[in-house]
């Protein structure tokens, strides 16, 4: 078969079973497209023997009639997953040598579904940024860009080499986390599906905690099937994650029959931004008669709180972010710094956290520390977890009401060029404007791509459910998806 | 709310995170931007709101009090910058 990486995960699955190929040939393709692809940066840490060694066990099981959903299909894993005995560092200089004794619950359940890990994926440092540009790696480069010699462009962040290597092509799918938008503006930005599950859907034990009441991992695949396939392998309760759901996960890929007559699908108001680009509204209005022409009721809504979700995310993740980088102390793992003459034990954890975390993180940890503080307390942390409260009072009403799903852009922008926004944080944070309220208010959320702009880069649409009812969701995703008929593939340059 | 250089310093230093002394005019300046950003939350009628706990209504389960896990100690200090004897080793804590 050729183009073994171009496949979606659903064609190598049917075309392992049939026996058309084996997982050794994808496995060996896939490894092969890497060692080409360093100029993207996507893939900082390649474990071509264990991917050998799974692909050949899945072939064994695939011939033995014994094969789980998954079995034989090579995937990457983002760096914030601990994998054991492999670098599982966050991007972050303060995990440098860092190999987990361990391997976190969702890795080892796609392990267990057969899946082949080709390599640890480049990400934003600890997953905060929306470039890819805080890696302690360096930058991961957009497979698309505009024209033969157009200037780099973010793949988005944090999942940004998640984003780029399932893009261009170098797996077939791969893990992603998503605490403001990580898995949904990258996937936006490279022509991907990124599904965000329910919070508490997948365990977020082994993953670096960043925020922990916002974090979810969740899979970024091909297309809205391949989501379905993978999410379904992701999660599940864990009895090692006190906030993984204690309930049944039903079977993703069978809700995909792409009816959705009857469904209604609200449009929020308060989405249509001042100074939103006209290609983005355009998108947005085309995904409406989309949804319409399937058959679904397209009602007009209202978020109100939406405006102060942003604000109150960045009181929220540094906060938690501060208490969970905590533990980087130099002490256990990672990086310590070398000490001077008399340098004691404060001297040490001052030292190795100002070498360790890069300038994005320290940022963080910091105004988390300031809002955390006596005497702001109540001022900053406590009002941003009431305005949470409204803010998912908001999503509870209009679903209360009927609304079945949510539609609204992915993005404020297409994949913009790589340092133009680093400069100002606050303009970078913007970023996640349309992402973050689903974070806020723990629900499923999906970017399909839905069109190219007048420069020839992907743009999505992003669907936001009810909780726990990601079923439904892809289902009206596999609708939108299948309107829209995204093909467009980047031109291959690197 | 603004944040002078004094207050950085002490954020700094609650954190344990090493600023040096020029490098805190840049952070304070930093820290009014992102804080000016936060300050929209004061528009917000909170009056009677809880803030939110959870956000799925989930109680945390508890499990029995009993040990589950353990005798690894190799595993738990393979990764340490430094381990000595079986112990994590840091500079002289007590004089």
């Amino acid at each position: 078969m050729s183009d073994l990486t171009k496949l979606t995960l659903a064609a190598a699955r049917d075309a392992l079973r049939k026996g058309d190929t084996t997982s050794v040939e994808l496995t060996e393709a896939c490894l092969k497209a890497i060692d080409a692809a360093d100029l993207l940066n996507a893939f900082v840490h390649k474990t071509p023997d264990i991917a050998m060694e799974r692909a050949k066990a899945a072939d064994a099981r695939l011939q033995a009639g014994d094969a789980p959903a998954m079995c034989g299909l090579p995937i990457g894993i983002k760096d914030l997953f601990c994998t054991k005995g492999v670098a599982s560092q966050a991007a972050s200089r303060i995990l440098e040598g860092f190999r987990p004794e361990y391997e976190s619950t969702v890795s080892q359940q796609l392990i267990d579904a057969g899946a082949v890990m080709l390599g640890k994926l480049n990400m934003d440092e600890f997953a905060m940024g929306s470039s890819n540009e805080t890696s302690c790696y360096g930058n991961v480069i957009n497979p698309w860009r505009v024209g033969a010699d157009g200037a780099a462009l973010t793949p988005g962040g944090s999942s940004g080499g998640s984003a780029a290597a399932v893009a261009a092509d170098l797996c077939l799918a791969a893990t992603g986390t998503d605490t403001g938008g990580s898995i949904r503006q990258p996937a936006a930005f490279t022509g991907i599906t990124g599904i965000k599950p329910t919070y508490g859907r997948c365990s977020r034990w082994g993953i670096v905690a960043f925020a922990s009441s916002l974090d979810q991992a969740g899979p970024m695949t091909r297309d809205v099937r391949d989501a379905a396939i993978m999410l379904q392998a992701m999660c599940g309760h864990d009895p090692k994650d006190s906030t993984s759901a204690e309930l049944a996960v039903p079977d993703f890929e069978a809700a995909l029959t792409g009816d959705i007559r009857g469904k209604t699908i609200g449009i929020p108001r308060e989405y249509r931004m001042e100074g939103m680009p006209a290609e983005i509204e355009a998108l947005w209005t085309r995904g409406r008669e989309m949804l319409a022409d399937a058959g679904a009721k397209i009602t007009d809504i209202s978020l109100p709180h939406t405006k102060y979700a942003l604000p109150a995310y960045y009181v929220i993740a540094p906060a938690e972010a501060s208490s969970n980088l905590a533990r980087y102390d130099g002490v256990r793992y990672g990086h310590r710094a070398k000490l001077a003459q008399g340098d004691g034990i404060t001297e040490m954890y001052e030292k190795t956290r100002a070498e360790g975390f890069g300038p994005e993180v320290r940022r963080r940890v910091m105004v988390g520390t300031y809002v955390l503080s006596a005497g702001f307390y109540d001022a900053y942390y406590n009002r941003a977890r009431r305005v949470r409260a409204l803010i998912k009072r908001d999503f509870d009403e209009v679903f209360a009401q009927g609304i079945d799903a949510i539609l609204t852009p992915a993005t404020p922008s297409a994949a913009f060029e790589l340092g133009k926004e680093m400069s100002d944080p606050v303009e970078m944070y913007l970023n996640d404007v349309f992402t973050v309220t689903v974070n806020l208010a723990g629900l499923p959320g999906i970017s399909v791509p839905a069109g190219l702009d007048a420069q020839g880069l992907p743009l999505g649409l992003q669907l936001i459910g009810r909780p726990w009812e990601e079923a439904d969701l892809l289902n009206t995703a596999y609708a939108l998806e299948r309107a829209a008929g995204f093909v467009a593939k980047p031109a291959k340059w690197w | 709310m603004s944040i002078d250089q004094d207050t950085a310093r002490r954020v700094a230093k609650l954190a344990r995170i090493k600023v040096e002394e020029d490098a805190l005019p840049a952070l304070a300046q930093e820290f009014n931007t992102i804080l000016g950003f936060i300050e929209q939350l004061g528009e917000v009628d909170v009056e009677g709101v809880e803030p939110m706990v959870s956000v799925t209504p989930m109680r945390l389960k508890r499990r029995e009090d009993v040990v589950t896990d353990g005798g690894m100690q190799d595993k738990i200090l393979s990764n340490a910058p430094d381990a000595r004897e079986g112990f994590f080793a840091v500079p002289k804590v007590v004089e």
